[in-house]
Parts: C-alpha cells; structure tokens; sequence
C-alpha cells in the first residue's frame, strides 16, 4: 500500500470518526485536524516527491501501488502521481481546511455538514490521484452527490431547485464521460492487448480516429461540464448563490477542476488524434465563456453571481489552454486551475464572511465595508486583483502562460481566439473594480452595519492560508512550473506524435 | 564600490517598506511608519545618487560610449526554451535617470506629505502604498525583460489606482480611480498582444535580445515583416499596439481621459504619480525600444510625433479654460508629455538624427522638477484655502511667501523662460523637431506660447488678483515639512537644465551635443515671454477682460472648458454601447435563452412523463387493449408487405 492510500483512507476516517463526539465543537475539532493531517500529508508527498525526482527517478507516475478489484471487469484500484496531479492535490488540501476554517460558525445539523465536505475530499483525492478510469469515475460521482446534499439542507434562496439543477446537470455530464469511459475500455479490447481501464496502458494504444473523434467528445464535453463550459455553465451561477460557504469553496476550487483535469488527463491525452482534429470546436466554446461570461459579470449586482459567472470566464481560460495544444498552453490551464481555485475560494470566502454578518450579498446594498471590516474587505480587494490578474498574485502568472502558450500556435484563428481572450482582462478589470468601488469602498450605507465585527480567528487563518497559496505561485512560479513541466511533456508528446 | 548591490538595495528596500507597513497592522504607529516611509526613500535617494556616479563618471562609459549593464538575472517564469520572463536590473542612462529622478520625487513627495496628509486616518495605508508605487515605478526601469516590465506596469498601475481612490468615501475618487485603471487597462490590452507578437517573432522577450534581433537583418526580423495583416506588417502592428499601451500610460490623446480626473487623489499622489514619474512610463517604454522603431518601423514613429504634437495641443487648449488649479496642471502634464511623444517621434536613428531623443529624456528629467514642484505649491495652496478653485484663491504672495516664489520659478521653467531648466529642455526639443518635422515644430512653437499663458494665468489668478489681505497670517508658518521639499525642487527647477545632458543620454550611448542656437532661440523666448505678458494683463489684477474674451470665442471656450467632450464621448461607449447593449443582453441571454434551453429540457421530460404516465396504469384490460392494438398494427404490416 502506498503512501497515496492514506490520502482516501484520511478524510474518509475522519468523516467517519466525527459523527462519534457528541458535543459540536467536537466534531468541528475532528474536522479540523483531519484536514490538517491531509494538508500536512500533501505537503509530506510533494516533498517526498520532490526528492525522489531530484534524485532522477524519471518515470511517469510516482508512488503508484496497482491493487486488483474486481478482475473480471479488469478494474484496478491503481493510484499513482505525477506533478500535474500533486498540485491538484496541494489545492485540494488548502481550500478543504479552508473550507472546515470558515465554517467554523455553522449552526445546525453540525456532523452531517462536516460529514459532506470530507466525504467530497475523499472523493476529490480520490480522482485526482487515480489511475484507472474506472476508479476515477466512481470518485468522481463520490464527489457529486454531497454538493447536492450540502446546498439542499445548508442552502439559502431557492436552494432545492438550484440543488436539483445542479445534480443533475452533473449527472448527465458524468453519464457522458461513463459512456466515453466505457467505450474506450471495450475499444482497448479490439485495438490493443486487452480490456483495461488503466490511463498508462491506454496511453500506449492508438485507438482509431472515427472512435476518438466520438469518445473524444464525449469525454471533453462530460467534463467541461463540470468545468462550467459554454453551454453548460448555468448550474454554476444557480448552484453557488444557494450554497453555503464552503461548498461554494469546493464547487468552484475543487469541483471544477475535476473537469478540467479530466478533460486534460482523459479527453486530451487519450484522444490525441481527435484532439487535433476537433479541439478548434473548444477554443471557440472557451473563447465565447471567456468574453461572454466577462460581460455577463459586468450586470451581477448579486457578488455570489458575480464571482460565480467570473468562474465561467475564468475557466474559459483552462478549457482554452487545453484545447489549444501547446506545452505552453497546457501548462497555463494546469496554473489556472490551481490559482484559479485558490482565488476564487478565498472570494467565495470573503463574500460569506461579509453576507454572514450583513445579511446581503447585493453590491448596491453594502459600501464602506473596508472601513468596518478591515480583514475582510482587504480580503475580497486581493481576491479581486488576482482576479484581475494583478502580477505577485498567482492569477498573472497563469493567464500569461496561457496566452503565450496559445500565441504560439499560429494562424488567424488561434490568434483571433487568443486576443478575445486577452480582451477578458480588461472586462474583468471593469466588474472587479465596480464591485470593490460599490461594496469594499464608500461609506457604509446601512447604520447597522456600525457594529459589525470584524473576522474571527478561523476566519484569519482560512484567509491567510489561500493567500499564502496564491503568494506562493505568484511569486515563484518557477517552482509550479518545474513541478509540472515533465509530465505536460508526457501529454505533449501524445499531441505532437 | 559595488553599486551592484546598491541597485538591487534601491529596489528592495521599497518593498521591504511596504511590507513592513503593509503587514504590521495596528500595533504600528503612525509615526513610525511614516519615519520608515521616509527613512527608507532617503536611503535609495542616496543610493541612486551613488549609482548615477559610479555610471556616469567611474565605469559605465566604454570607450566613450554608455552601454547597457545587466546587473542581475534570474529565470521567473519559462514558458519554452528561449521564451521566459526573466527577472533583472539592467543599468543603462535612461534607467539610471529614471533612478534618480523617481527616487528623488518620490523623496520630497514623501517628506511633504508628512505636513500635507497629518491627522490623516489611515496614513499608514497612504505610506504602504506610496512604497508600493516606489518599488514598483523602480522595477519598471530597471526591467531586463519586457513581460518583466509588464509586470511592473500594471502594479504601478495598481499603486496608482490604490492612491487615487484613497479618499474612497468620495464618490468621485473612486470613479476617478476606476476610470484611471480601466483605461489604462485597456490600454495594457494593446500592448500585450503587441508583446506577445513581438516575443514569439523574435523568440524571446529579453529586450536587449529583443533589439538586437529587431534590428539587424534576420529570421526574426523577416518573419515579422514578412506576415502582415490589413496591409500593414506584424512588426507594425505590434509596435503601435506597444505604443497603445505606453500612450494609456502616458495620457496621449484619446486615452487622456484619465488622467484629469485622478486628480481626485491626495496632491502629493498627484505630483508624485501623475506629474514626474507614473505618466512619462510611456514615453519610457518607447525610449526603450527606441531602435527598434527608430530602424525597423519609422512610419510609427513618425505616427507617434503626430499624436504627441496633437496631444500637446489640444490639451494645452483645454488648460487655458479649465478653473480648478489642479485640472490646469494635469492638462499642462498632458501636454508636456506630449512634448516628450513628439521629441521621440521626430528623432530618427544614426548621427545627427537622434538629437530628439535625447532632447526628450531632458525635458522629463526637467519635468519632472518643475511639474513634481507645480503640484506640490498647488497643495501647498489647496491646504491653506481649502478648495481647489481658482475663484476662492488670489492676494495668497503675502501669506504663502515660500510657495509664492517657488511656484514662480517653476512656472517660468515651464515657460521655458532662460536660463530655467525648462529652457534648454524645450529648445532641444523645439530644434530636433525643425530639424526633423516642421509641421509638428510649428504645434510645438505655438503650444509653448500657450503653455506659458495657461501657466502665468494659474500664476496670477493665485497670487495676484485679489489685493492682498493685510490681516492674513502666514499660512507656511510651521509647515517645514512642505516647505523644505518645495525649496529643494525649486533649485531642481531652476538648475537641472545646466546638465551638459547630451553627454551623458542618447541613444546610441555616444556623447551628442544639444546646441543653443541664440538666433532659433529668440522665437520660443518671445511667444513664452509674450504669454506671460497677455496672462499678466488679463488676471493680474480683477477685471473684466476675461469674461470678454470669453464671450468673443463663445463655443469654442465652452468646449475647451468642456474638455471637447471627449468625456461624454467615452460615457456613452462605455455606458451605453458596453453595459446595455453587449453586458445586459449577454446576461439575460444567458438567464433566459442558455439556462432556459437546460430548464425547459427538465420541463420536457416531467412533462413527457406526465403524458405518457398513464400507459403504465397497471389495469389489465389496458395492457390486453395494446396488445390487440399491437398485434393489428403487425398484421397490417405484413400484409402490406407481403400483398
């Protein structure tokens, strides 16, 4: 058993021995240290895999440990890193004990709260470290099911409806992606060795372009949506005004990025002959998400709303990035979807910290808040320029990546989608600014809003933490890029053959 | 002496200031960070003053010639072999100049706020970021890369949005500082594609690869020319979108809309930001790649010496009707810039040809002195009488004596009155363009003459005017603070125009001289001194003369003061055409065309299961009726086939 297991094994204990306190702090406290013990774990294995590769391990995945499951079927669990996974791990890390921080105040049905949201960390370690696609959907539906559960009961607004709109827009895009799964498994019969659900072996098989081309699609569009890709973005808005905090976090910082990293790990690396031949289809849907999510921004008065449609034209850019096929490109969408899930969780963050205390998440009703809220306004200020791509934050970095990496390919088309890409940052710019000129400055509005108090200490340390995240990686992005830069060489290589 | 290290300290210890402001949070006073503030800005003054030095007299000269140093470099961020962002510090004149003249304005701007901005709240916020902007404004001239200088771009865009709305329970401060980072942003859009077109020709983002590579016949060179789009070459393309950006920056006409109403900012922000450093970015980053347009694309530069010469005009207009002192100085910026734009435009490379650039790294390194020294009086002014308006000012020479003088001298600086610095700087620039393109050199002579009327009328109707109150007390009393820096720029103002400049600054790095010639000189000296003297009659004293000419020019003072409506032009884009026709139809397309196609598929299937529900009624004569049904229907079937 490799070290990786203890990964499941840890929120999956912790989500299991938190139902035993009977008092709530209990519970929280339980919480809290199991997602400390897999941030700390995360942080051990990157290390670990840091010094295994310096001393010049070169193959694919680290760690990987192959346990058979259930043989007739050929399903495996097989679990293995390499650095794209790694730092989809590290960010799944930080915005889970991001997320048990700023819940720290939740009221009711405490057990069942926590309960969810390490059931959902269980199933995002799960995928991102899984080698079998078989494995890979089965944590893929593990991390479903509680976000239903989480917005249904903990939610707020219409939330039964926004819940029900959401579960099953992500059903059927896991049911696209189990169609496409399901038939590369039994394609791999009749063009490789055998049947096998294993990525690496499947990896070695060429499947033929008419087969590609249909699971190609699938794939890709069964997880952009949970990407939120044009057209299939409007769970995304719906969902995260009703969901409390936390699984806002998870929805955008974790959720999403389970369909990009499918759509790069599965769609992308299987299919690379119909990658080629049919990526343009994503650049356009990524190029209209990008600017079209941007202007649909720019009228959110509502900032879950805000934040949420900037998500869909922020992960434009991840879509962008991987459908445009340059080394560069896929390196970008990997940054992005690491900063872009820090960034976004430490808004969702800060707007639920400012909606607890006022009661409202419209713009025009808030104002002033910097003044009466320090920590918190400067909060959602640095969100809002890493969302703006503000250099020293980790969103300059990534956006740069992607658009040199799509610079790189010449001819009109790409060019054309890559200035209306470009083009975002000044959209983005204009809805970031307004929001923080009506709601983070000004004077207050409200003569209530004179008393309030401002964060707590968990609230500080959730907030410190992503910060510290998006620092990090705007700052060093050296470090990022060299984690990741041999295995996009590996996807690469796919595309280029 | 290492100055190495120096450099890198010159840099640093901003930062470092910021940081430590910036994260001490409450336990800090108020007093202490603005002693660090301060402290740290006299140290890299110093500092810089050691690099100039050691550049200039002791070893940056090879030969005779000034070339660029790279101080340091390391790999940031790498996206393919060749093409990285690189970090480092290059020193060469210009980026020493800047050194000197950001460090030293942004010292005395310091140091004068500390009398400016007192009792102020949050001063410890207004310190964290004037460091921010330092370290910033500094990054940006030592840039090695040119993404490297992108970075810098927009985090002084970002310190100056910060500045701008720092008063932000202001409504209008923070419109103001929005607008400014939005246009700018804008702006910025350009000059990244016009980056990314740059660095994938020539396969890298180093500038002084970048130079070397767009200059001399090659690969590089040829694929750039070589590809074009709507009959004009990438090359150009790429650099009128770099110029795009440096033009946001530097408020070049149309993308000056910002810059007149940052002025909502505090009015050190104003000298420091929007007068001497932050605005000449543009002009900066064209001197930058001064080879490359100069050889490779002479038609943009030459488009760029008509923006310039327009822009210094047209603001130059708009100065003459505006009545809030502070908008008479951010049009004069404007307009002095322009000044800068056009220098460049005219300048050509090779000997003999490149007397504009160097004529126009003077007239910032001089502007930067009077325009930091202009602002500051006009905050020295504003602090005293509470009110930016000119009607409200007047008789203040008795009671604001230091401010009287300094603002005196600065405005025959720019006036362009010998022997201020003002002076030489303009006659350089004035000659290069009579030398290189008479049309803008005739703008330029006659933007001078209203340049030195808007100025003396901003004089006059300050400090003369209204009699003089013999009661008033002495409004400088005390303030040391803001006294001192206005009387350190002002011999700044005064002297910096006796620099031998061309010795030291040009673009090849070889000495040039700037030549006063006394015979070209005796039309500029006349139109300025004649300026002062028409703005002497009309406000010297209170009369009616104003409101005649007013009256006589009917419309077209109206529109001056109205700024040509550019503004409105800009409001109707923006709100109009951005906000309700592409933002509000795309968000409620989005509501009720996408979401609608993905609720009605919902709706579909509970309708569809509604209808066809019933079929499953569990009765059996229902099913024994399909059954028959079904049987008649294959009967049917086959019967047709087979007959």
């Amino acid at each position: 058993m490799s070290i990786l297991t203890l990964l499941i094994i840890c929120p999956l204990l912790t989500s299991v021995l938190l139902l035993l306190p009977k008092s709530d702090k209990g519970t929280k406290s339980i919480a809290l240290i199991g997602s400390i013990i897999q941030i700390a774990l995360t942080g051990y294995i990157t290390f670990l895999y840091q010094a295994i590769r310096s001393a010049g391990d070169k193959s694919q995945m680290l760690f990987e440990s192959n346990i058979v499951w259930f043989s007739t079927l050929h399903i495996n669990f097989h679990t293995g890193v390499d650095g794209i996974s790694l730092v989809m791990m590290l960010l799944t890390g930080f915005v889970v004990l991001a997320g048990v921080l700023v819940s720290w105040n939740i009221k009711n049905q405490v057990k069942e709260f926590f309960f969810f949201i390490m059931l959902l960390s269980t199933g995002a370690f799960g995928f991102f470290m899984s080698l079998d696609l078989f494995m890979l959907f089965f944590f893929l539906e593990i991390a479903v099911v509680p976000k239903y559960m989480l917005i249904g009961i903990w939610g707020s607004g219409k939330k039964e409806n926004n819940a029900m709109k959401l579960a099953l827009m992500l059903m059927a895009g896991s049911a696209m992606v189990f169609l496409g799964i399901v038939g590369i498994y039994f394609a791999s019969g009749y063009f490789g060795p055998h049947n096998t659900w294993d990525i690496l072996e499947l990896s070695k098989i060429h499947l033929p372009a008419e087969i590609q081309r249909v699971i190609y699609v699938l794939t890709f569009v069964g997880f952009g949506v949970f990407t939120a890709m044009f057209p299939f973005h409007t769970w995304a808005p719906d969902g995260h005004s009703s969901a409390p905090t936390a699984a806002s976090m998870f929805l955008a910082g974790i959720s999403m990025k389970l369909g990009g990293y499918g759509c790069l790990r599965v769609a992308t690396y299987l299919m690379p002959t119909a990658a080629k031949e049919l990526s343009w289809i994503f650049i356009i849907l990524a190029s209209i998400a990008i600017v079209y999510g941007a202007f649909a921004t720019l009228m959110q008065k509502d900032l879950k709303y805000m934040n949420a449609y900037s998500s869909v034209s922020h992960c434009g850019f991840v879509v962008l990035g991987i459908a445009m096929l340059t080394k560069t490109a896929f390196a970008g969408a990997v940054m992005q979807m690491v900063s872009h899930g820090l960034m976004t969780a430490l808004f969702f963050a800060a707007i639920g910290m400012i909606y607890d205390r006022t009661h409202t998440r419209m713009s025009d009703q808030l104002g002033g808040m910097l003044k009466q809220l320090p920590f918190i306004g400067t909060a959602f200020i640095i969100a809002g320029l890493c969302s703006l791509g503000l250099p020293g934050f980790s969103g300059f970095v990534s956006e740069m990546t992607i658009f040199t990496g799509s610079w790189e390919k010449a001819g009109l088309f790409y060019r054309v989608a890559t200035i209306l890409a470009c083009a975002s940052i000044v959209i983005t710019a204009v809805y970031i600014l307004r929001a923080v000129g009506k709601a983070i400055w000004g004077t207050v509005t409200n003569k209530t809003y004179l008393m309030l108090t401002d964060a707590t200490w968990s609230e500080r340390a959730a907030t410190i933490l992503l910060v510290v995240g998006i620092v990090i990686i705007g700052v060093a992005p050296f470090l990022f890029i060299r984690l990741i830069e041999p295995d996009v060489q590996y996807i690469i290589n796919r595309i280029i053959l | 002496m290492n100055s190495d290290i120096y450099i890198l300290l010159i840099l640093l210890l901003p930062l470092l200031s910021f940081l430590f402001i910036g994260l001490s949070g409450r336990k800090l006073s108020t007093g202490m960070a603005v002693s660090v503030g301060c402290l740290t800005l006299i140290t890299t003054l110093i500092f810089s003053i050691a690099v100039a030095f050691d550049y200039f007299f002791v070893k940056g000269s090879v030969g005779g010639v000034y070339a660029p140093q790279i101080v340091a470099r390391f790999e940031w961020l790498r996206f393919s072999p060749g093409m990285s962002i690189d970090l480092g510090l290059i020193v060469d004149p210009i980026s020493v100049m800047m050194l000197l003249v950001i460090t030293c304005i942004s010292t005395m701007v310091n140091i004068f706020s500390i009398g400016y901005m007192k009792g102020e709240e949050r001063l410890k916020s207004y310190y964290a970021y004037l460091s921010l902007f330092t370290f910033s404004m500094l990054g940006l001239v030592l840039s090695i890369n040119i993404f490297q200088m992108y970075i810098f771009w927009e985090l002084v865009g970002i310190s100056s949005f910060l500045l701008i709305g720092f008063f932000f329970n202001k409504p209008s401060a923070i419109a103001a500082a929005k607008k400014a980072f939005i246009v700018t942003r804008f702006a910025d859009f350009g000059f990244l594609i016009g980056i990314l077109i740059l660095g994938t020709g020539a396969k890298t983002f180093d500038f002084l690869t970048l130079i070397d590579r767009l200059t001399h016949p090659g690969v590089a060179l040829d694929s750039l020319t070589g590809s074009g789009f709507l009959g004009m070459s990438c090359l150009t393309w790429a650099l009128i979108l770099v110029f795009m950006g440096g033009a946001g920056k530097s408020a070049m006409f149309p993308l000056h809309i910002w810059l007149p109403d940052a002025m909502e900012g505090p009015t050190p922000v104003s000298a420091l930001i929007h007068a001497a450093t932050m605005v000449v970015a543009g002009v900066f980053l064209v001197a930058r790649l001064f080879p490359i347009y100069s050889i490779s694309a002479p038609e943009v530069l030459q488009g760029i010496a008509y923006i310039g010469s327009f822009t210094a005009l047209f603001s130059a207009l708009i100065a003459c009707a505006q009545t809030d002192i502070k908008k008479v100085l951010a049009y004069s910026t404007i307009s002095q810039i322009g000044f800068m734009m056009f220098a460049l435009g005219v300048a050509g490379w090779g000997e003999g040809h490149d007397e504009g650039f160097t004529a126009s790294m003077f007239h910032l390194f001089t502007h930067a002195f009077f325009k930091a020294l202009l602002f500051l009086c006009a905050g020295s002014v504003i602090h005293a009488v509470h009110s930016n308006e000119m009607k409200d000012m007047g008789g203040l020479r008795k009671s604001m004596p230091i401010t009287h003088i300094t603002f005196l001298l600065a405005c025959l600086a720019i006036a362009g009155i010998p022997p201020f610095s003002g002076f030489f700087s303009k006659e350089a620039i004035l000659s290069a363009a009579a030398h290189g393109n008479p049309p803008v050199f005739y703008v330029g002579l006659f933007t001078s003459a209203l340049t030195s009327f808007y100025m003396f009328r901003l004089y006059f109707s300050i400090f003369w005017s209204k009699p003089v109150d013999a009661h008033a007390h002495n409004h400088e009393k005390g303030q040391w603070a803001m006294n001192i820096p206005l009387i350190l720029l002002a011999i700044g103002a005064v002297l910096a125009g006796l620099i031998p400049f061309g010795k030291y600054v040009s673009a090849t790095g070889k000495a040039i001289e700037l030549p006063i010639h006394v015979m070209f000189s005796v039309l500029p000296v006349c139109l300025g001194l004649g300026g002062i003297l028409v703005a002497a009659f009309m406000y010297k004293k209170q009369n009616e003369i104003p409101q005649k000419v007013t009256k006589l020019l009917g419309n077209f003072y109206e529109a001056a003061y109205k700024k040509f409506f550019i503004d409105e032009i800009y409001l109707f884009l923006t709100h109009k055409v951005i906000f309700n026709l592409i933002g509000r139809p795309a968000a409620w397309f989005d509501r009720n065309v996408v979401d609608g196609m993905i609720q009605r598929t919902g709706s579909t299937s509970v309708n569809t299961s509604n209808a066809i529900k019933n079929l499953q009624s569990g009765k059996l004569q229902g099913y024994t009726m399909y059954f028959l049904g079904g049987v008649i229907v294959l009967v049917v079937l086959i019967l047709i086939k087979f007959l």
